[in-house]
Formats: C-alpha cells, structure tokens, sequence
C-alpha cells in the first residue's frame, strides 16, 4: 500500500496575501487558509509591512474624526424632537 | 460620553429616556450619532441639504417609533438603518443609482500586478520591491496634519458604497454586522468593500508617502 500523506497546501504568495487581509483581520478566514495567510507573514518582511500600513489606514481614518454637528443642523434635528412632542400632545 | 454599563443596559437606559421624552436624551443621541448618520445620508442623496433633510426625517421616524421598538438590535443599528431607508428611496427619487449597485464594488486587484513579480518568473507572485515603511504621525505634527488631509480627501474619492462602509466600521466605529443591517449587506459584500476601501485609502496615503520622500530627496541634491 502506498504511504499517503495529507497534500500540504500550496503557499500563498504575496499577491493573494494582500487581497485576504482584510478577510484575516476580520476573522472570516477559515483556518486552513488563517494557517497559511500567518505562516506567510511570519516568513515575508514586505507582507508584514502591508499589514501593518492597512492597520496604520484604519487607524488614520479613525483619526479623521467625527466632526462637529453643524449648529443649524443640531437645530434642525431638535425641531423634530419638538414636533414629535407636539404629537404626542 | 462613553456608556460605562454593558451596551444592552445603557441601551435599556437611553430607550426608556427616549420614551419619556427626556429631552437631554434626545440632545446626546443628536450629539452622538448624527454625524455619522449624515455622512451615511450623503452616500445616497446629492447635496449636504437633502442630507439634512433626511437625517431630520429619520430622527421624527425613530422618535415615532421608539415605543414599537423591540430590541431586536442595538438602538443606534435601528436608528441608522431609518437612515438607511429613507435616504434610498430620497436618492431614488432624485433618479440617483442606488450607491450599492455592482460597480461600486470594483474590480480586479487593489495592489497593481506591477507590484510583483509576473508568473512564470522565479518567485512569481512575490514582492518586486518591499513597500516602505511609513514615518511615525505624532499627533499635532504637520505631516499628521497632511497625510490625514490627503486621508480625507482619498475617502472623499471613493464610490459611495465604499465610503459608506469604510467611514461606518472606521470612523463612527460601527461593528460588521451592525453595517450589514443597517445597509441590508450580506457579510461576505460588506467585507468586499470595507476591503476596497481600505485598500484604496493605503494607495493613496502611500502614494503621498513616497512623492514626500522624493521631493526630499530632490531638493537635497540642490
């Protein structure tokens, strides 16, 4: 009988790694293919430095801020607060 | 101001608050939650007036039926979701393309072939020249100040779908599945374009990076 081992996974290179990363830091990969994605990163500097730039992206976004509701704005949307108590009666 | 009880307590606060008609509750989910409310109004509708317009609508839907509210999901997910709706079929109105129809999802790669090597060469598939680390952004610095203008501006360009995820997830802070119910997305597409956007967002910041450093490098050569 032939000895049979379990096909191991071909490698993911670096071009399929940087359209998974947002799956990986989801965490919607399965795990054969998170097992794969890590043993990548642990392997590639430039990989490492692209995850790290896309989490750097999240980071910067979430700088931007949230901004100021404009003041006639505010007010606008307190109007529907009075019309709504007006309903009520 | 941070709810410091768990998210369904303070939920069961603010609600019961909201019922009665407490009108600094009124005034501190105004405060917190229009702003994202708006930006998600501006990927459907043209002008930052009809945006207005509609976040002003969905505060009197969500006042209206805060007592049928049955807490199926967290209280801002339903209240953005009013958003949502109201902004679709405003935008439909105005003859707008529904911003989630299937360009806006894109395609092809969001890193250029360019960047690795072509297949058939040895290590196809890999890195041709690593990507350059990017210099630390201290707060209060001018070079903070101008990679998050050309953030802002790289958001400002995407198609609105994206927008609409990336600013929700990254920005206001939204959970995935929170997006995916307010926007009637399936996991799979809000990751798609959360992914885009991301990915989009990076080019550019990079982009801005490398044009920096050799500008630098030019004028040291004066």
């Amino acid at each position: 009988m032939i000895f049979r081992r379990r096909r191991r996974p071909a490698p993911l290179s670096c071009q399929e790694l940087v359209e998974l990363v947002t799956d990986y830091l989801e965490g919607a990969l399965d795990e054969q293919t998170r097992a794969r994605f890590e043993a990548h990163l642990a392997d590639c500097d430039g990989c490492s430095e692209y995850i790290e730039q896309m989490r750097e992206t999240i980071r910067l976004v979430g700088r931007l801020g949230k901004g100021d509701l404009p003041p006639q704005a505010r007010a606008k949307f307190m109007t529907a607060f009075e019309d709504w108590k007006t309903e009520q009666g | 101001m941070m709810p410091s009880a768990t998210d369904e307590e303070f939920d069961a606060a603010l609600l019961e608050a909201l019922r009665r008609g407490d009108e600094k509750a009124f005034a501190w989910v105004i405060d917190a939650w229009s702003p994202g409310m708006l930006r998600l109004a501006r990927c459907y509708v043209p002008t930052d007036a009809l945006a207005e317009d509609v976040v002003q609508e969905a505060w009197l839907g969500a006042l209206r039926g805060f007592d049928g509210f049955e807490g199926r999901s967290r209280l801002r997910t339903w209240v953005l979701r009013i958003v949502a709706n109201i902004a679709k079929s405003w935008g439909e109105r105005e003859h707008r393309v529904t911003p989630f129809s299937s360009a806006s999802f894109g395609e092809g790669p969001t890193v250029g072939a360019e960047r690795f090597n072509p297949p058939g060469e040895p290590k196809a598939g890999a890195w041709r020249a690593l990507p350059a680390s990017w210099p630390a952004l201290p707060e209060g610095e001018l070079l903070s100040a101008e990679a998050l203008a050309v953030v802002r501006q790289a958001l400002a360009d995407l198609p609105d779908a994206q927008r609409a995820v990336i600013a929700l997830r990254d920005l206001d802070g939204y959970g995935s599945s929170e997006v995916c119910e307010a926007l009637g997305l399936t996991e799979g597409n809000q990751r798609v374009l959360l992914h885009r956007a991301r990915a989009a967002v990076r080019q550019r910041t990079e982009s801005y990076f490398s044009d920096r450093q050799g500008r630098a490098h030019g004028e040291g050569q004066l």
